[in-house]
């Protein structure tokens, strides 16, 4: 039961759902973007979203759209996470993404909501982060494109009226050799305790992490140190350790230290799942 | 447009309701249509009591608004009729108190079309989205399989 | 036998495959309003001030109550505002009530009640509560109203204290050559039944008071809405749908209090109060914790001589079912073992948690955890194979219970078989421990229990039989339809009594407890027992009205009439009888004279010789019998993460006859899942507020298709003569051995002795840290 009442609006085009924020911004009512909408009802209902207005990017063709366009991959920002799975064109994404709440509930989540997610695990984003994706964003400034390492710090770093249209990947880095692991504090349902990606490229080893921090990462230092060859494994793993971002998470899914612990492994885990451990 | 007329296409039937924008489809089929079978549980999309069909594909009702169900076609339990799969639920004790069956067999529903050879992997995957507090889950799975075989 | 034991499908079957089936918050219409509760924030803190003047003001909003006295309420201990007034005692508790035209606009205003607190300091567990300078839950407890047999103590956080003292300890202890010693702890935790629960309240001019609830004890809502309010028995109406699960949960009186109120504050319009998920879990009363202290002494052959056992079990805010819930854990604190010289402390203990209610397995699967896990302690100090050291002391036939009751061969199923059992099942011999790799390794663990249902002495259950014109026959049963399927059972036993079809036999789902005789609550795996008495006493009732009825039309004595499909006849020449249908409504001559009318048989039950208990002893009969079990648990455990897997899980249980069997095995399995889930991840987080950090299914997370292990059950069958067709209840047992089974896998596979629930990763890892 959703305590507020919100004017609902389904654009057709990107214009249209631009100019539908600014004219709501002008009568200084406030609008939210949705593609799935479940946070908008899940965290509508306790309190913690509001809005009065609501524009649903899901008509919007743009938006919709998976397919090879030259070397890239792109993916629109409403697809369905069961969507990209079925298709699954991009194997770690696929494998990612299935990891994500239930199978159900991600016929109805979108890879857009859930990288903008405000619940902060957003763990579609990881394979992006390996693969240097660009994003296509729209706003009232017009169509901007950015390697997606310049502007996800944390989140997606989106100005007032802005919205994520696309995301295009190489084809290398589709056809990397990759892992994806998602440890839960117990079995196999719940939010990630950590969810670790990687990607080898050469002989490179990437690594994107969500759980581990209030927000997803990918770490130059924390890839630098496992990638360092002249050092032991268990070496490379302590180095990487000491590089991560702060603060590590302490809540009902695990303590910080038992997290640590947990990654140590994991990284082990990668290292040796990519052939990367000697 | 706080509320709005929407048409619903429901069980093979076209309803016309009038509904807040911020309804979920699980208010409206069970307030304004009075079909009760998918249940609420946590409204919150962790459970799957609320379980419709949504063009062919289950869909947890309380994540979705009953304005983004127009133009789609929506079954509820009420809309299967002697399924084989409602008769393996029966025929294998697959449910107790009963609460978490119709998303169950709404899902499963879906499953067995979408998937009629699915594996081990595909059918956890897919019910893994359902809550039953009653059962062991092994009567369920029997269910299914019975149902899967006959395939 | 032909219907008995049979898998016979559940009547309301069709119903619950096609949404047809109706439960509480099914029931809707155009009139009823809608309450929204605002709950506390904090778990112990001042209410200051409630601002409800903006609230007031939303529109569509009828009523509000907040801030006023109501009568205290509580089963044993009234202790507990309907409402809290001048301070909140858990996080989750009910302090305003908004009455408001749709379920929107309640919580809208709901929203915009403000109230200002003062944080108190916060009681976190029962053994901080048993501090002597702990912060006390209740300042007042010695001005409370209270049952006879409750022993608060003022001044302190004890709502009850129950002893049982049996045997000469010193004896005991001299007796020993080891002892071992260990404490064991877990926080509250959930039910989580699918439905929340939902009630529904209406007052009708003449006084009329129909309360339409989601609960497993419509009777006691009755009576406590007398006792509580003073309101006219005659006047209150219960009625209850299906149920969606209960396990417990919903034999607390609650919701039903508050939708009463409600209606009371608008004039006696229709209010319904649904929970959301995070009522249901914050609010509502919860699964209970425990913190125990258990030491044994035994002689060299493993044989237990002596224990003193302390349990601080954790009632959280409110007493309510917590007393009746600490008398339960002391009546069968040792396990299923005959310990001669035994001291048992049992402490119902107020912290500022949810309060509790009973859970399946009233208090047996907490306290066996820390029983089992301490058997395995003492298996391992003597080095005897932990199954061989139950199997040793087993309790049976000619020992006492802790309460002094004298077992014979009936009031006590066979452990020592079911323990036989377990190890063929589970294959015991291949050895506990199978190396998979140099990280896997498969473990497992085994444990057993047993239990009474602690029920009030005077506890009554009635059944109505009423024929229909075709023959065929109606039970009414204040048994409610909670999952257990104990309805369609007991239209077996009807049909077997009768010699009936079953498909001729209809029961009534529902409960009215104005139409339906009494049965005192759906719990503790006592419908089948009780009810079924009723049943079979109203059936003899039946078929003396039968044979009297065809005795005249066929002019023969009583004696020498029979029953088998429908028909009654004489023994000697079957040929010669009547069908039911031309009987059960009286019968008709040819010319038109009729006798007799329609038969109605009605039976009632009430165990027998149950007592209170001593309270310096604790001696005394609390239950007619004791269901025993044997379990074992298999886990692949990861020797480097700490993480594992369900593999098996198995229990063998005696239940004396099997009445259906998929459904007997549908209850243990079921049971076995959620006792799994409770050993292995449920549980409430708390922060230092007190706050439930995890409300949500999202983060309180029961098992998941999947995760579930093979379940393996058998039976064991020594019948229990008092019960309709030997028949012991099963509804539970499933449960009560999980969390000692896992904990002493997991203890072996990790190499470190377990304490705690749940049994996660972490905790493991943990245990694992602070050992090296
Ligand atoms: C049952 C359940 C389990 C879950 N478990 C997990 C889990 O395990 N791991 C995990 O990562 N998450 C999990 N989540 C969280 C979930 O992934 C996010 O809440 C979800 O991704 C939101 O997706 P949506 O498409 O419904 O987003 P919406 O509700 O549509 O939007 C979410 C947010 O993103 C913004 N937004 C949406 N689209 C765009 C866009 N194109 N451009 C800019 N901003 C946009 C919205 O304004 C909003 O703030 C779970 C959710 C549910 C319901
Ligand atoms: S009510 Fe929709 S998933 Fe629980
Ligand atoms: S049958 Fe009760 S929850 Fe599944």
């Amino acid at each position: 039961m959703l305590p507020f009442d919100f004017d609902y609006y389904k654009p057709a085009s990107l214009k249209e759902a631009i100019d539908l924020y600014q004219s709501k911004a002008r009568n200084r009512e406030k609008s939210m973007f949705i593609s799935g909408g479940t946070e908008l009802i899940t965290l509508g209902r306790i309190n913690l979203v509001h809005t009065e207005a609501v524009i649903d990017l899901k008509d919007i063709a743009e938006c919709k759209v998976m397919q090879f366009e030259g070397d890239y991959l792109v993916f629109g920002s409403t697809l369905t996470l069961t969507k990209i799975e079925e298709t699954n064109l991009f194997p770690l994404l696929t494998k990612t993404a299935s990891e994500v709440a239930d199978h159900t509930s991600r016929g109805k989540i979108t890879l857009g909501g859930n990288i903008c997610a405000q619940i902060f695990y957003r763990e579609t984003v990881l394979p992006f982060l390996l693969a240097d994706s660009q994003v296509m964003i729209v706003g009232p400034d017009g169509v901007k494109v950015a390697p997606i390492n310049d502007i996800f710090k944390e989140q997606l770093q989106l100005k007032n009226g802005e919205f994520l249209v696309q995301l295009a990947t190489d084809k290398r880095f589709i056809e990397a050799p990759y892992i994806s692991i998602k440890r839960r504090q117990q079995w196999d349902t719940g939010y990630p305790l950590i969810t670790v990606a990687a990607l080898k490229m050469g002989e490179e080893v990437r690594v994107a992490l969500s759980g581990l921090c209030p927000f997803p990462f990918r770490s130059k230092k924390v890839e630098d140190s496992l990638n360092n060859r002249e050092w032991p494994i268990n070496d490379r793993v302590d180095a990487a350790l000491a590089e991560l971002p702060r603060p590590i998470l302490n809540d009902v899914e695990g303590s910080s230290d038992y997290r640590l612990f947990v990654l140590r492994n994991l990284l082990h885990d990668v290292l040796e799942g990519l052939g990367a451990s000697f | 447009m706080k509320t709005q007329i929407i048409d619903l296409h429901v069980n093979g039937n076209l309803r016309t309701v009038t509904v807040r924008s911020a309804d979920t489809l699980l208010y409206a089929i069970r307030g304004k249509l009075g079909l009760t079978g998918a249940k609420p549980g946590c409204l919150n999309g962790d459970c799957g009591a609320c379980t419709v069909n949504v063009d062919g594909w289950p869909m947890k009702s309380c994540l979705m608004l009953a304005i983004e169900a127009v133009g789609k076609n929506v079954t509820t339990i009420e809309g299967l009729k002697n399924t084989p799969i409602q008769q393996a639920f029966i025929e294998n004790f697959a449910f107790q108190c009963g609460y978490c069956t119709p998303g169950f067999i709404m899902n499963c529903h879906s499953l067995i079309l979408k998937h009629p050879d699915a594996d081990d992997a595909t059918i956890k995957e897919w019910l893994e989205s359902n809550i039953c507090r009653c059962t062991g889950y092994t009567e369920i799975e029997k269910a299914v399989k019975s149902v899967l075989e006959k395939n | 036998m032909d219907v008995i034991g049979k898998s016979i499908i559940r009547k309301e079957a069709q119903d619950k495959v096609t949404g047809r089936a109706r439960y509480t918050h099914d029931h809707h219409s155009n009139t009823m309003l809608s309450g929204k509760v605002v709950i506390s924030p904090y778990g112990h803190a001042k209410i200051v001030k409630i601002d409800t003047i903006e609230a007031r003001k939303m529109p569509g909003v009828r009523a509000i109550l907040a801030g006023e006295h109501f009568p205290l309420t509580g089963e044993d201990i009234r202790d507990r505002p309907p409402l809290a007034v001048d301070k909140v005692r858990y996080h989750g508790e009910a302090i305003a009530l908004v009455i408001a035209d749709t379920p929107g606009q309640a919580k809208k205003a709901a929203d915009r009640i403000k109230i200002q607190y003062e944080l108190l300091p916060v009681v976190h567990s029962p053994i901080q509560a048993f501090q002597k300078d702990a912060p006390l839950v209740h300042e007042r407890l010695g001005e409370y109203i209270k049952e006879k047999h409750t022993s608060p103590v003022p001044g302190t956080n004890i709502a009850t204290h129950i002893k049982i003292r049996k045997g000469n300890m010193e004896k005991g202890w001299t007796e020993s050559v080891t002892t071992v010693e260990a404490d064991f702890s877990f926080p509250p935790s959930d039910h989580v039944a699918m439905e929340t629960r939902c009630s529904i309240a209406e007052i009708l001019p003449d006084g009329t008071i129909k309360i339409m609830t989601s609960s497993q004890a419509p009777f006691m809502v009755k009576q406590l809405i007398e006792k509580y309010f003073n309101e006219d028995i005659g006047k209150i109406i219960v009625e209850t749908p299906l149920v969606g699960g209960a396990f417990g949960g919903k034999a607390s009186v609650q919701l039903e209090i508050l939708a009463y109120l409600g209606s009371k504050a608008v004039g006696g319009l229709p209010v319904k109060i649904l929970n959301t998920r995070e009522e249901d879990i914050l609010m509502s009363p919860c699964h209970i914790g425990l913190d125990a202290k258990i030491k044994f002494g035994a002689d060299h052959l493993g044989i237990i001589k002596v224990a003193e056992i302390r349990y601080l079990w954790d009632g959280g805010a409110y007493s309510d079912k917590a007393i009746d819930l600490t008398r339960a854990g002391a009546v069968d604190c040792t396990g299923p073992y005959n310990i001669e010289n035994l001291w048992c402390d049992s402490y119902c203990m107020y912290t500022n948690h949810p309060y509790a209610s009973p859970f399946r397995g009233f208090s047996h699967s907490e306290l066996s955890f820390a029983i089992e896990r301490t058997m395995d302690l003492l298996a391992q100090k003597l080095q005897i194979d932990p199954l061989e050291l139950r199997y040793r002391n087993a309790i049976k036939q000619g020992h006492t219970t802790p309460t002094r009751v004298l077992l014979n061969q009936s009031n006590v199923g066979n452990l020592q078989k079911c323990i036989v059992r377990l190890k063929e099942l589970i294959r015991w011999d291949e050895g506990q421990i199978k190396e998979i790799n140099n990280r896997l390794v498969r473990v497992k663990g085994i444990s057993c229990s047993w239990k009474t249902s602690t029920i009030d002495p005077n506890a009554p259950s009635g059944v109505i039989l009423t024929f229909n014109r075709d023959g065929s026959i109606n039970i009414m049963s204040g048994v409610v339809e909670i999952g257990t399927g104990t309805k369609t059972v007991l239209a077996q036993i009807l049909a077997e009594r009768l010699k009936m079809n079953v498909d001729n036999i209809h029961v009534r789902m529902e409960v009215d407890t104005q139409t339906t005789p009494e049965h005192w609550k759906t719990v503790a795996s006592r419908g089948i027992y009780m009810a079924g008495r009723a049943l079979l006493e109203a059936a003899e009732d039946v078929i003396n009205q039968l044979r009297e009825i065809a005795s005249i039309v066929l002019r023969a004595p009583k004696e020498d009439l029979e029953l088998a499909d429908s028909r009654v006849f004489l023994r000697d020449n079957p040929l010669m009888g009547l069908h039911y249908k031309d009987i059960c409504y009286g019968y008709q001559y040819p010319n038109g004279n009729s006798i007799g009318g329609q038969i109605i048989g009605k039976g009632n039950f009430i165990m027998r010789h149950l007592t209170h208990l001593d309270p310096e002893t604790g001696a005394g009969k609390p239950g007619p019998e004791w269901t025993v079990a044997a379990y074992g648990v298999e886990v692949e455990f990861d020797r480097r993460d700490y993480t594992y897997r369900l593999v098996k899980a198995a229990t063998v249980v005696d239940i004396g006859n099997v009445l259906n069997k998929k459904a007997a095995l549908g209850q243990v399995m079921g049971a076995m899942s959620m006792g799994l889930a409770f050993a292995g991840r449920e549980t409430f987080y708390f922060d230092e507020y007190g706050r439930v950090l995890n409300p949500q299914l999202r983060t309180y997370r029961p098992l998941h298709y999947g995760e579930n292990p093979e379940y393996l059950v058998d039976f064991v069958h020594t019948p229990d003569l008092e019960a309709p067709y030997g028949a012991r209840g099963v509804g539970e047992h499933g449960l009560l051995g999980m969390p000692g089974a896992l904990g002493n896998a997991l203890s072996v596979a990790a190499g470190v002795s377990l304490h705690h629930l749940p049994l996660i990763p972490e905790l493991i890892w943990k245990t694992k840290e602070a050992k090296s």
